[in-house]
C-alpha cells in the first residue's frame, strides 16, 4: 500500500487558519490500512481541530467525509453536490488522492493533512516498511524477490558495499543491508549464479527520472 | 601499457609499489594541497586524491589531482558514484584524462547521511561495478556506452577498492573477481589491522588466481593513538581492529603512542612485502602526511624506482 | 477517566496495554493543542475493587476541580458573558 505519516497538528492548524468551514476527507484505501487517513483518523483529527480552535477562542465547522478512494473519479464525484458549500478541503488521503480532488474541484483549496511516504507492506500492526520505488523495470526474478533499488540505500546492482556490517546497512542500525538479504535469499533458492552475473546499466527513464509517467491501455479506451 | 601511468609502469616492472592519499581541503585554498603534496613527493609511485570522502564537501578530486601534478606528484583520481550520474561521470573521465590524470579509483561512496548535507539527493545512477566497466569500455573500445566513437579515448589505469573486513565475508572475493572481470587493473584494500583475516582473504583470492590478474595494493593506516584506534573501531563501518592491536599501542604512555603507531605500521608493511600476491602498499596517513617519508623509508621502500 | 484491568489480568489479554498506549497518544494530542493532558487519566483495577474505584474516582474529580474549568469552558463562558452583556445593553 501507499503509506504516509500525519502532518504535525501545528502545521495543519496553520493551513486551516484562514478557514472556518471545511471538509475533512479520508479514504478507505491504502491510508486506512496504514492507519493514517481512514474514517477513524478523520474522526480523531476533526475532534482535535475543533478542540484546538475552540481553546483559541474561535470555532471551525468540519464536515467529516470518507470516500471509498480519492484516486478514482466515480468516488470523487460523490463530493461534487456539496463541496462548493465549504471553504476548503483538508484531505488525509495520499498525495495522488489529494491532487485528484484538487483537479476535480478547481475552485476549492486542497490542503494535505498527511505526508505521503512510500510503497510498502505491513510488517506488523503499527510498523510499515518500504518495498518498491516504482522504477518501471522490475528485476525481482534476478534478486531472489528482493529489490536492490529500494532496499539497498545506494541502489547498487552489485552490492553489498564495504559498509555492510553483520547484515546492517551503514545508514542506520534499524536498516537491514538489502544485499545481505538478497545473498541469503539467493543461497536459499540455489541461485547464486544470479549474484555474480554482471548487470548492465539500469535504465531510469521508466522511473520518475524520465518525467511524470502515464499508462494507457489501448484495449480499454 | 593501458595508460602509461607511472604506477602502471612501476608495477609492470615488478617493483613493490607505494601509493598514499591526500585529502583535499574544506575550502578553496590550493596551498593546503601543495603543502601535503610536498610531504608525498618522492615517497610514492602515485597519490590518491579523495572525492568528498564520508560525504563531507571538499575541494574536488580533479582539482586536487591537477595541483599535485603541477608539483611533480603522479595523481590518482578517486571518483564516487554517489554524486554524479553517468553523464557527469563520463564527462569528468574525459576531462581528467585530457588534463593528464592516468590513474583512477572507482568507488561507490559513503552514503550522504554521514556528511554535512544529509538532505542531498541520492544519485547512484550506476554502481561502482558498472563504473569500472564504463571506464574500461571508453578506454579500450574508444566509444561511449551508446557505441558512438570518442574524439580521443581516455587513458586510465583502472582501480577499485575492496574491504576484506565487511560482511558477508564469503562474497568479498567473488566481488573482487567481478570487479576484475569488469576491468579493474589494480585494487586498493581498506586499511588492514587484522592481518589474520586479511591472510584468509588473500588465500581465497589466490585460489581464484586473482593475484595474477590484478595488482593488489594492501591498505595501511598508521595509528596516532589508542584513542584513534578505539574511535575508528566504533565509528567507521567495516573497520576491523583486533583487541591485541589496540592493547599494544595502549600499553605505551600517551606521548609515546604516536611513535609506536609508526613502528607498528612499518612492521606491517614489511610483513606485507613478504606476502605472496601483494604487489604494493597504499599508505593512508590521514592528516599525518608528514610521517610518510619516515614510514615508507622505515619499511625499506625508498628511494622509489624510476621506470621509463 | 479510563479504567482497565490490572496489567497481566486483562480478560482480552492485552486490551489494557493497548488502551494505555492510546491514552498516552491522547495525552500527547491534548498537550500539543494546549488543552493540557491532565484531564484524562487511566487507572488499572480489577472488577472486585469497588472501594478502590470509588477512591480513584474521588481523587480524579478533586484533581479536575483543582484544575478548574478547561480552557474551552473558559472560552465558552467568556463568550456567554460577552453575549449576555451585549443583550443587556
Amino acid at each position: 500500500m501507499i503509506t504516509g505519516t500525519p502532518k504535525p497538528i501545528e502545521e495543519i492548524m496553520e493551513m486551516v487558519e484562514p478557514y472556518d468551514n471545511i471538509i475533512l476527507a479520508g479514504c478507505h484505501g491504502c491510508v486506512t490500512v496504514c492507519r493514517v487517513g481512514g474514517e477513524k483518523e478523520v474522526q480523531v483529527l476533526a475532534s482535535t481541530l475543533r478542540l484546538a480552535r475552540e481553546a483559541g477562542g474561535r470555532t471551525i465547522k468540519i464536515r467529516e467525509v470518507s470516500l471509498e478512494r480519492q484516486c478514482d473519479p466515480e468516488y470523487v464525484e460523490q463530493m461534487r453536490p456539496y463541496v462548493g458549500d465549504y471553504q476548503a478541503v483538508l484531505s488525509i488521503a495520499c498525495g495522488a488522492g489529494i491532487q485528484f480532488l484538487a483537479e476535480k474541484f478547481t475552485t476549492t483549496p486542497l490542503l494535505p493533512g498527511i505526508n505521503t511516504g512510500f510503497l510498502g507492506v505491513t510488517e506488523r500492526q503499527g510498523e510499515w516498511s518500504e518495498r518498491c520505488q516504482g522504477c518501471g523495470d522490475c528485476v525481482l526474478h534476478l534478486t531472489g524477490g528482493i529489490c536492490p533499488v529500494t532496499r539497498c540505500a545506494k541502489s547498487l546492482f552489485h552490492g553489498p558495499c564495504g559498509g555492510s556490517v553483520q547484515g546492517i546497512c551503514e545508514v542506520d542500525k534499524s536498516v537491514k543491508c538489502g544485499w545481505q538479504l538478497i545473498i541469503d535469499r539467493l543461497k536459499a533458492l540455489n541461485q547464486m549464479e544470479n549474484y555474480t552475473k554482471f548487470k548492465p546499466f539500469k535504465g531510469w527513464s521508466t522511473a520518475r527520472d524520465g518525467g511524470p509517467r502515464r499508462i494507457i491501455r489501448e484495449d480499454m479506451i | 601499457m593501458k595508460s602509461g601511468s607511472n604506477l602502471e609502469k612501476v608495477l609492470a616492472a615488478g617493483h613493490f609499489s607505494v601509493t598514499a592519499e591526500c585529502g583535499p581541503p574544506r575550502g578553496a585554498d590550493p596551498d593546503i594541497v601543495r603543502k601535503k603534496a610536498a610531504f608525498v613527493k618522492g615517497n610514492v609511485d602515485a597519490c590518491n586524491v579523495t572525492d568528498n570522502q564520508t560525504s563531507v564537501v571538499r575541494m574536488s578530486s580533479l582539482a586536487g589531482c591537477l595541483l599535485i601534478k603541477e608539483l611533480g606528484v603522479e595523481p590518482l583520481i578517486q571518483m564516487v558514484v554517489r554524486d554524479r550520474n553517468r553523464i557527469a561521470l563520463q564527462s569528468d573521465l574525459l576531462g581528467a584524462s585530457a588534463m593528464g590524470v592516468r590513474n583512477i579509483l572507482c568507488l561507490s561512496g559513503d552514503h550522504q547521511k554521514f556528511g554535512d548535507d544529509p538532505q542531498a539527493k541520492n544519485v547512484f545512477d550506476i554502481d561502482s561495478m558498472q563504473f569500472i566497466h564504463l571506464v574500461r569500455l571508453m578506454r579500450d573500445e574508444g566509444t561511449f556506452p551508446s557505441g558512438k566513437k570518442l574524439e580521443g579515448a581516455p587513458k586510465f589505469f583502472i582501480g577499485c577498492a575492496v574491504n576484506p573486513f565487511a560482511d558477508p565475508f564469503e562474497i568479498r572475493v567473488p566481488r573482487l573477481k567481478m570487479k576484475v572481470t569488469a576491468g579493474a587493473d589494480f585494487v586498493q584494500t581498506q586499511c588492514i589491522y587484522n592481518m589474520k583475516k586479511f591472510k584468509e582473504y588473500m588465500e581465497l583470492a589466490k585460489r581464484e588466481g586473482l593475484h595474477e590478474k590484478v595488482k593488489i595494493l594492501a591498505g595501511v593506516t598508521p595509528l596516532k593513538s589508542a584513542g584513534m584506534a578505539k574511535f575508528m573501531r566504533k565509528m567507521v563501518a567495516g573497520m576491523d581492529i583486533p583487541e591485541e592491536v589496540i592493547a599494544r599501542i595502549a600499553a605505551e604512555p600517551k606521548d609515546k603512542q604516536a611513535d609506536k603507531g609508526i613502528e607498528m605500521c612499518i612492521e606491517q608493511i614489511q610483513e606485507l612485502k613478504e606476502m605472496e600476491g601483494i604487489s604494493g602498499v597504499h599508505v593512508m596517513a590521514i592528516e599525518w602526511e608528514e610521517k610518510l617519508a619516515e614510514i615508507i623509508g622505515g619499511a625499506g621502500l625508498l628511494p622509489r624506482p624510476v621506470v621509463e | 477517566m479510563v479504567v482497565g484491568c490490572l496489567e497481566g489480568d486483562c480478560h482480552y489479554v492485552s486490551g489494557n496495554i493497548r488502551a494505555k498506549a492510546r491514552v498516552k497518544r491522547v495525552y500527547g494530542i491534548l498537550d500539543r493543542i494546549k488543552i493540557g493532558p491532565d484531564r484524562i487519566r487511566m487507572y488499572n483495577l480489577s472488577a472486585g475493587e469497588g472501594s478502590k474505584f470509588a477512591a480513584y474516582a474521588n481523587e480524579f474529580v478533586e484533581k479536575v476541580r483543582e484544575l478548574g474549568p478547561s480552557p474551552i469552558n473558559l472560552v465558552r463562558a467568556g463568550q456567554a458573558r460577552a453575549v449576555s452583556q451585549k443583550e443587556a445593553t
